[in-house]
């Protein structure tokens, strides 16, 4: 069992001609997702080795019954893409476009908010359910199939360090996702957290955070009430200075709030194991998941 | 992106939100020539610098006179403001504000930003305006008034008759205020702004509605459709090292350690940070050179540590995902072909195609120290930089 995505899923990729999303819809098909369209405005009839592209997103799930998109497009045309996918059905929509404004998220967070459909990203690598399906930029190699821990994060090469360690750990992962380091992103650390508890193979669960905001002290208290299941948890960006962005676009201490210690400290109240020194992750991990 | 207060105000008049009158001056002269077309007295004096907290700090006088405008811009127009907000080395004042001193009944607070949590716009409102609204908002919240707009339909009538009422507002300020509003949220949706704020927004003896000081921050993700705004970027407020690298899109930010890192993803490079921290070292920088850098993109993310010169040792930490450990050993390797290193370079590489670039680097004049994996990483920091505090 894995959360959101299987090997069922039908992938539809929005900029698929792309200097990106050609590549990595391309490592995806290796990795052994199943693609079924591209979307490409102008291009429609064109074929990306053998996955034909079409002009609408309408069109291609028309055709090929795709139910999944995962987005390439660059930051201008992002929410136009997203709105396109959700209006056609698509119930889950990954993006990986880095640099979409604020303003456009939110207006279609608050378009989508009483729909099915679900939001990864933007500026993530994606998901992927190891074994079955990587729907995302991530390096496919380092996961390891089978489970029992899922990983949930708001960072990418931070996510595949922590990965990299659960696996020469010999720890399998069931779904590891990356919901993106933007102020505003779809769905949060508690749609996760929640799905992962609700997996029977997931035994327990890490969850990657960093400074900014405060979706890691809502996802802690989140799990001292609804969870069961055992959670490890990391915080990036100890030692940020406030008051500057971190790279991503999210990650800022502004007046007083989002601090790394602050999350931390809160995440320990609410029973989250939190180590504090990613050198010995995979260690930490054995540990706490030991029984 | 920041901009300064009188660039702010401009945006305001545009906006037709009411100011002060006044102008700019980049020298004592100019500031005289302002303070005369005013032709009241007194008038205020407000150093324009890319921080808050300046009324405490020296940066905001009075002058009952044009000789006194000469002298006090004199004063502060070179001179540096320190305090929480400048962090402690200040910043250097080039351009003064002179404006009309108006007489003030009411100071109040107007802030519009966006709420991460819902996704709405936020207009934040208090009658407690002026220097202590941080104060104010922890320790009696009760006095912040907050009203949440859904993007979608934007501000409306009653959002505007909730903050008034509560502001406790009289029925022609009240009028005045809610125009002010109004247009303060659209220039706030226009221009994708991430921050607009007037505090305080006064209300003066002849009851007008005033915005006596702006602070607006735009979301950089968005200033592809604002190129006007991008005209407003003042690159002497920021770090020269950071300029240059924003010119090859790269995240860089001067820190006071001495252990320069480059990392490959923002959240990797926060946690490098806080590992050479607990190491007993201490960062001289955050750099991340991204999921899509090229190979010249890492020649200059590595020059750029290069020329600060508290660094004492070089940590590269990249998790090669889409970024190949070969192209970072080239960017690296042609560095250390022009120019000479003298300090230690230390290299964690993991992912794709690392064993091409070990041989890059055997194959080159630089001689740097391997580690395997980042506990490995963390004890070379702690040997080569460290002084056993740890944090």
């Amino acid at each position: 069992m894995s959360i959101f995505v299987d090997k069922n899923i039908r992938l539809l990729v929005q900029g698929i001609t792309g200097r990106q999303g050609r590549f990595h819809t391309r490592q995806c098909v290796l990795y052994g997702t199943n693609v079924v369209a591209g979307v490409t405005p102008g291009k429609g009839g064109e074929k990306i080795d053998d996955i034909p592209v079409f002009n609408t997103v309408g069109e291609a799930v028309d055709k090929t019954r795709a139910n999944c998109s995962m987005i390439f497009v660059p930051p201008i045309y992002a929410a136009d893409a997203i709105a396109e996918a959700a209006d056609n059905g698509i119930e889950l929509i990954v993006v990986i476009t880095e640099g979409i404004p604020v303003l456009d998220m939110i207006k279609i967070k608050n378009y989508l908010k009483n729909t099915r459909t679900r939001i990864i990203g933007p500026n993530c690598p994606g998901i992927i359910t190891p074994g079955q399906c990587k729907i995302g930029i991530m390096p496919g190699f380092i996961h390891k199939p089978g489970g029992p821990i899922g990983v949930v994060s708001r960072s990418g090469t931070l996510t595949y360090e922590v990965v990299n360690q659960l696996s020469s750990q010999a720890i399998g992962q069931t779904t590891c996702i990356g919901i993106g380091g933007d102020p505003v992103v779809g769905i949060g650390f508690m749609d996760c957290l929640d799905a992962f508890e609700r997996d029977p193979d997931t035994k327990g669960v890490v969850m990657i955070g960093e400074i900014g905001g405060t979706a890691e002290e809502s996802a802690a208290r989140f799990i001292s009430e609804n969870m069961k299941k055992k959670v490890v948890g990391f915080i990036a960006g100890l030692t940020a200075p406030p008051g500057r962005r971190m790279g991503h676009a999210g990650a800022i201490v502004s007046g007083g709030m989002g601090s790394a210690r602050e999350k931390i400290a809160v995440m320990k109240e609410n029973g989250v194991y939190v180590c504090e020194d990613l050198c010995t992750f995979g260690e930490f991990c054995i540990e706490v998941f030991k029984q | 992106m920041r901009i300064h207060e009188y660039q702010a105000k401009e945006l305001f008049k545009k906006y037709n939100i009411q100011i002060p009158e006044g102008g700019i001056a980049f020298d004592p002269r100019e500031a005289r020539t302002v303070a005369r077309e005013i032709r009241r007295f007194p008038v205020v004096i407000k150093a324009q610098i890319h921080a808050g907290g300046r009324a405490k700090s020296g940066g905001i006088k009075f002058a009952g006179s044009t000789d006194e405008v000469y002298s006090l811009a004199n004063d502060i127009i070179g001179a540096k403001i320190v305090n929480s907000q400048t962090g402690h080395e200040g910043k250097f004042v080039r351009k003064v504000l002179v404006e009309e001193k108006l007489e003030i009944n009411k100071e109040l607070y107007l802030g519009i930003i966006i709420d991460r949590k819902t996704s709405k716009i936020v207009i934040i409102a208090s009658r407690a305006g002026g220097v202590n609204i941080e104060e104010t908002s922890s320790k009696t919240p009760e006095k912040i008034i907050r009203v949440y707009v859904d993007p979608n339909l934007g501000i409306q009538q009653f959002h505007c008759r909730e903050i008034a009422f509560n502001l406790k507002l009289e029925f022609p300020v009240m009028k005045q205020f809610v125009r002010t509003l109004q247009r303060l949220y659209a220039l706030f949706i226009d221009y994708d702004c991430s921050l607009a704020e007037i505090n305080p927004l006064v209300i003066t003896a002849k009851e007008s509605v005033v915005a006596l000081d702006a602070k607006i921050e735009f979301d950089d993700n968005a200033l592809f459709r604002h190129r006007d705004i991008v005209e407003y970027r003042d690159i002497k407020e920021e770090n020269p090292l950071e300029v240059e690298a924003s010119e090859f899109n790269l995240n860089y930010i001067k820190m006071h350690g001495n252990v320069g890192n480059m990392v490959n993803g923002a959240g990797l490079a926060m946690a490098t940070m806080d590992i050479i921290k607990f190491a007993g070292a201490s960062p001289a920088n955050f750099l991340d050179v991204g999921g899509g850098s090229t190979i010249e993109m890492i020649e200059k993310g590595f020059r750029l540590i290069l020329c600060d010169k508290d660094v004492k040792l070089v940590f590269i930490n990249v998790f090669g995902g889409i970024l190949r450990c070969d192209m970072l050993a080239q960017g690296i390797v042609q560095v250390a072909q022009k120019t000479a290193i003298e300090i230690p370079i230390l290299i964690r590489m993991d992912g794709t195609n690392i064993d091409d670039a070990r041989k890059i680097f055997y194959e080159s004049c630089l001689k740097p120290v391997y580690t395997v994996g980042l506990k490995d990483a963390a004890q070379k920091i702690a040997k080569l930089a460290g002084n056993g505090t740890g944090i």
